[in-house]
């Protein structure tokens, strides 16, 4: 209740956003998903997801703080929300490390290519009849 | 300005009568004030839960895109940049009509709350029409889950029996007819409450053939320049793909019979230890120098049903899902468009499109990492 | 306090007993009136004979798999498939045991019926949302139970890939099955924690709050975001199982130990969505049967917060076979001692609240010291396990199925009897038969360690778990065991008969039985509809300085020199601003 302490007997609490605010919104989020594309044509090698990331993150931000109205929301509900996020990182943290550690063992399980292909699977015996020679 | 006094002259109006329960408060809350904020949080729980939800689908495409960025790039060639970024546009000025579609309901602008309902709901059949083209295109192509999967970049277009456009399509057309029938029954019967209804609704069904047309103008212009030469990387290996071939369509056959045929117990144990032992001797054999070429190879394709595969499963997990809240969304906005018409929204009960709005506003948030994830990889 | 003369001249506040119009269980009549209804309290109730009706199951395959047991080739299933219908048993019993009754267990059934009234309130924040997780509920179970019908299962609960994506049961029913559960239980927790954040009456803070809504409220936490993501691991597997998407299926290059990072993420903050509600309940019943101001309120309430939350980075340590990194099982076992503090907090806690206590052995507090013996050992020998050494020896055995249960069985089915005889009394309006309810209690505590200690033994000396037949050097551990499952099941039925008969000849209850300050105690036994005609007085909930003993009428009553009575009209709505 920042923005409207004063809700007189708990009936008036409706907070309007302006409509010019609304639309500068929206055009900036036009304008980022726009520049997005743009820079996509661009080679810039690693940094690419980052950018990526961080321009999706602007826009995410603009489209919580105002047309979720979260900057004028009470503070435990942005606390609420934005805590998932917290735990998303975790979750994404340490599963993505542990496969990296572990990748080496296993990936990749089965190589594909073609002559082995049909020897990995021993239902597909007609065909595994064509790469025997290979095998031999 | 004037609008917030308005909402305060409204507050006052309701005043006078409503000291007791007015009818929209509920019998165990005190006042309005503590059912908005209870629907409020109850509202930003449950979004939290969404985004957990979808955690697990991020972290499955973070693991693979961590481990196979070849495959990434290389498949995200396949999705059209043109027709994500429409969407993209699409969701997002969705979100801003239904930002002011609750700005409306705080002030009591009935028609306009009905009237941005109406765009949010056609913004919303658009994106289904874009996105039916998109995943009828690929289905085509045989571009699908690992499972399924069945491209050969040999003959990326082969003679399709199943027109997956039209099946996608059917039901929407169903819903179209349906809608159209409401509204010319509710002018028979000069029902201004049903015509009301039937009119924004028959406006936004049409528009997923809108979001079909505007699909099929992209993709087209596309396809000359792309589409069919988007997998140059593949056409490379081109001396592969009649061995392909073969595997692709034996694929599907092998895995029905392998499923059926392990059992529970010790004999699955002994398939299973019979296909390691296959796996691992053929393996060994696959270091010989025969098959050297083909190793080079593998490295450079990566339209296969074990990577690509993979890629394509994630991406319609993720796109699926988010295509269903989307349905989902619909059948919410919907009901409120009905509410809408009938006037149940007031500034001390805007609640209900306040919390559809949150929802429709987490699925393009989504959409917004969706995007820039998927179809812009290089 | 306790037994003692009513001072006199002062109030004597006892609200009596409701009438037939009046009380919850009578006030509207008719089947519908009950399977429509938004009131929690006839929710709480359905959903009490729901999950008792899912233990009764449950419990009787768990019967047949001890008795299988019996002997080292297998005693009930006999035949070519027998090793199949044990697999298929095992998993049924697990899976029903986890997902349709330890989970909703405490929350569901026994919280949809008393956090509204501890908090003071009319009802929880979404009636209608609670009634629908009522019947997610019921659509989970029928799955559940077409998945048995249908082809069995028999991939234990936890569902490992590439074992369920090749396995021709019934996977896709079962899990769509718990996939629905989820549901249920999200919606739960996300009604009690809007209820408990923005329904609380005038006076009662976060500190006034029972040490039960703490525990329901961090419990909530964990079932709003941790089941999210079983639900999307199961959803998932059945995307796997339909059209492998690789995701988990090595046959198609994925990677099942990323199955059991995701599965582990939901199922071990699960097991505190299990054992946290029950510690609630052993706050609450410890200090009322003890006479005595719990010790540490603000430590225990913390720590059921901090176990919550410390929860979710300990999910590695189901893994540290499955072929972690080994950084990453250096780390999960390390964050695995850290939430072993919180919960000897409160262990600590309570023996402090005993100590001096005018304790009274009865039913409810047989049941609690028994939890506390038990759920020490389950969480001592939880440590055990989080050490890396010993899980390399001791994973998948015996030894952890011992932990398990000493945690679910001893600790959370124990505390769920305990609060289900602390509060019939308040739900049904009679009184049961003390003795009797004791000695269910103490057949129940024999019976339990009598399976179950053998079974660490067991472990220890490297039986494995979810085997159908094993070595004969076994069998005198694995027959005490069995026998001991019999003495358990004795004790269960009779608790039930004595719970059962006391609907029929139990005397009736009064408003306060045991001397609680808790608001539940203020309203009448079984409480009216509508809980409170006004907003009660908000009292300390651990004050028992002017609960006296009424030796004339045998009931507590509350004696009030002057406390004053909050306002009955426009009473300003207690809406949350953070967490405190
Ligand atoms: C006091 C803290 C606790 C610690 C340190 C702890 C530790 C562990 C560890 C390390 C394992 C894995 C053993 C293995 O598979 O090798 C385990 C298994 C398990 N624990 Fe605990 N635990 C604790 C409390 C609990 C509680 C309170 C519950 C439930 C109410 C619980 C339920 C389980 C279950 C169900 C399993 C076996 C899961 C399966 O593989 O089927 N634990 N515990
Ligand atoms: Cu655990």
């Amino acid at each position: 209740m920042s923005a409207h302490g004063d809700s007189k007997d708990g009936y008036d609490f409706a907070h309007p956003i302006p409509v010019p605010m609304l639309l500068s919104v929206f055009f900036a989020l036009v304008l980022l998903t726009i520049i997005t594309v743009a820079q996509a044509s661009f080679d810039i090698g690693s940094l690419d997801i980052v950018v990526v990331m961080v321009i999706a993150t602007i826009k995410a931000a603009l489209v919580m703080a105002f047309f979720m109205h979260m900057a004028y929301d009470k503070p435990f509900n942005v606390i609420v929300f934005l805590s998932s996020f917290a735990f998303v990182a975790l979750f994404l943290i340490f599963t993505m490390s542990d496969s990296k550690q572990t990748s080496p063992d296993f990936e990749p399980v089965i190589e594909e290519t073609a002559s082995m292909e049909v020897a990995a699977t021993p239902a597909a015996a007609d065909e595994a009849e064509t790469s025997e020679p290979t095998a031999e | 300005m004037s609008t917030i006094e308005a909402a305060a002259e409204n507050a006052h109006d309701a005043h006078g009568h409503d000291h007791d329960h007015p009818s929209f408060l509920a019998h165990h809350f005190d006042t309005p004030e503590q059912q908005f904020d209870s629907g409020k949080l109850g509202i930003w729980l449950f979004l939290v839960t969404e985004i957990l939800f979808f955690s697990g689908m991020f972290c499955a495409y973070a693991i693979f895109r961590m481990l196979r960025p070849d495959v990434f790039e290389g498949c995200s060639q396949f999705l059209n940049t043109k027709l994500g970024a429409i969407n993209t546009g699409v969701l997002l000025f969705s979100s801003l009509t239904m930002a002011w579609a609750v700005r409306c309901s705080q002030v009591k602008q009935d028609r306009g709350l009905v009237g941005m309902l109406a765009a949010t709901l056609s913004c919303a059949m658009i994106f289904l029409g874009v996105k039916a083209i998109e995943y009828s295109h690929k289905w085509e192509m045989g571009l699908l889950p690992a499972g399924l999967y069945f491209y050969d970049p040999a003959n990326p277009h082969p003679e399709s029996h199943t027109n997956y456009l039209f099946m996608i399509c059917l039901p929407f057309m169903i819903l179209l007819g349906g809608v159209v029938a409401w509204l010319v029954v509710s002018f028979a019967t000069k029902n201004k409450f049903h015509q009301q209804c039937a009119m924004p609704l028959t406006v936004a069904a049409a528009c997923f053939f809108v979001g079909i047309g505007l699909g099929m103008v992209l993709e087209s212009g596309d396809s000359e320049r792309a589409t069919d030469d988007h997998p140059t990387h593949v056409t490379e290996s081109i001396e592969q793909s009649e061995t392909m071939q073969l595997i692709s369509t034996g694929e599907n056959q092998v895995l029905e019979s392998l499923a059926t045929d392990s059992n529970t117990g010790i004999k699955s144990e002994l398939t299973a230890r019979q296909t390691q032992l296959e796996t691992a001797g053929s393996a060994i054999i696959q270091e010989g120098d025969e098959i050297a070429g083909a190793i080079i190879s593998v490295e450079e394709n990566v339209m296969t049903q074990r990577k690509a595969g993979v890629f394509f499963s994630i991406y319609y997990c993720m796109t699926g899902v988010h295509a269903i809240h989307i349905l989902v969304g619909i059948g919410f906005l919907v009901w409120l468009l009905v509410r809408a018409v009938r006037k149940d929204f007031n500034p001390q009960y805007f609640g209900p499109v306040d919390y559809v709005g949150l929802y429709w506003h987490l699925v393009d948030l989504i959409w917004i990492y969706l995007f820039p994830l998927l179809y812009l990889i290089r | 306090m306790s037994a003692g003369s009513i001072p006199s001249g002062d109030q004597i506040k006892d609200p009596g007993y409701p009438t037939a119009s009046e009380n919850y269980l009578t006030n509207s009549k008719g089947a519908l009136t009950w399977l429509l209804t938004l009131d929690h309290k006839r929710i709480g109730v359905m959903y009490l004979i729901g999950v008792m009706t899912a233990f009764f199951s449950a419990g009787l395959l768990a019967l047949l798999i001890r008795l299988h047991l019996f002997r080292p080739d297998g005693a009930v299933f006999t035949g070519p498939e027998a090793n199949n219908w044990y697999n298929q048993v095992f998993t049924l019993h697990g899976a029903i045991m986890v997902f349709l009754f330890i989970i909703p267990s405490i929350p569901a059934a026994l919280g949809n019926f008393l956090v509204p009234v501890m908090l003071g309130a009319k009802d929880v924040a979404f009636p209608r949302l609670n009634l629908s997780s009522f019947y997610l509920w019921v659509f989970g179970a029928i799955f559940f139970v077409g998945a048995l019908m249908a082809s069995g299962l028999d991939t234990g609960w936890t569902f490992y890939t590439p074992y369920s994506t090749t396995t021709d049961t019934s996977v896709i029913l079962a899990t769509s099955g718990a996939f629905i559960l989820g549901f249920s239980s999200i919606f739960t927790g996300l009604n009690f924690i809007v209820t408990i954040n923005t329904m609380r009456p005038p006076g009662m803070t976060w500190f006034r709050m029972p040490l039960f809504l703490w525990a329901t409220y961090a419990t909530s936490i964990i079932q709003v975001l941790a089941t999210p993501v079983l639900g999307i691991t199961l959803l998932l597997l059945i995307a796997e199982r339909v059209m492998h998407i690789g995701i988990f299926d090595p046959e198609f290059n994925g990677d099942p130990v990323t199955f059991q990072h995701f599965f582990w993420f939901y199922s071990h903050p699960a097991v505190y969505i299990m054992i946290l509600p029950a510690f609630g309940v052993i706050s609450d019943l410890i200090s009322v049967h003890s006479h005595k101001r719990i010790f540490g309120y603000r430590f225990i309430a913390y720590s059921s917060i901090a176990i919550a939350l410390l929860g979710f980075l300990v999910w590695g340590h189901h893994m540290f076979t499955a072929g972690m990194g080994p950084m990453t099982t250096i780390i999960f076992s390390a964050l695995t001692f850290t939430v072993s503090v919180p919960s000897a907090i409160k262990v600590f806690n309570w023996l402090a609240t005993m100590y001096k206590g005018s304790i009274s052995l009865t039913t409810p507090m047989c049941f609690a010291i028994s939890f506390i013996f038990l759920f020490t050992i389950g969480g001592l020998t939880g440590l055990h396990l989080g050490t890396l050494a010993t899980d390399m020896h001791l994973h998948d055995t015996y030894f952890v199925v011992a932990h398990f249960h000493y945690v679910m069985v001893g600790g959370t089915l124990v505390s769920f009897l305990g609060a289900l005889f602390h509060w019939w009394p308040k739900m049904f309006g009679k009184m049961y038969s003390e003795a009797g309810g004791r000695l269910a209690a103490v057949i129940i505590f024999l019976g339990f360690n009598l399976t179950f200690l053998p079974q660490f033994v067991l472990g220890s000396r490297g039986m494995p778990r979810r085997y159908a037949t094993y070595d004969p050097e076994f069998q005198t551990l694995h027959q005490v065991s069995t026998l001991g499952t019999l003495l358990l099941g004795v004790g269960l039925l009779v608790a039930l008969v004595v719970l059962l008969r006391s609907l029929f000849k139990g005397e009736r209850a009064p408003a306060n039985p045991w001397g609680g300050a808790t608001l539940e105690w203020q309203c009448t036994s079984p409480p009216p509809f509508y809980n409170f005609e006004r907003p009660p007085a908000v009292g300390d909930p651990y004050d028992f300085s002017d609960i006296f003993w009424d030796t004339e009428n045998e009931r507590y009553v509350t004696v009030e020199p002057d406390r004053k009575i909050a306002p009955a009209e426009q009473p300003e709505p207690a809406h949350a601003e953070g967490t405190h």
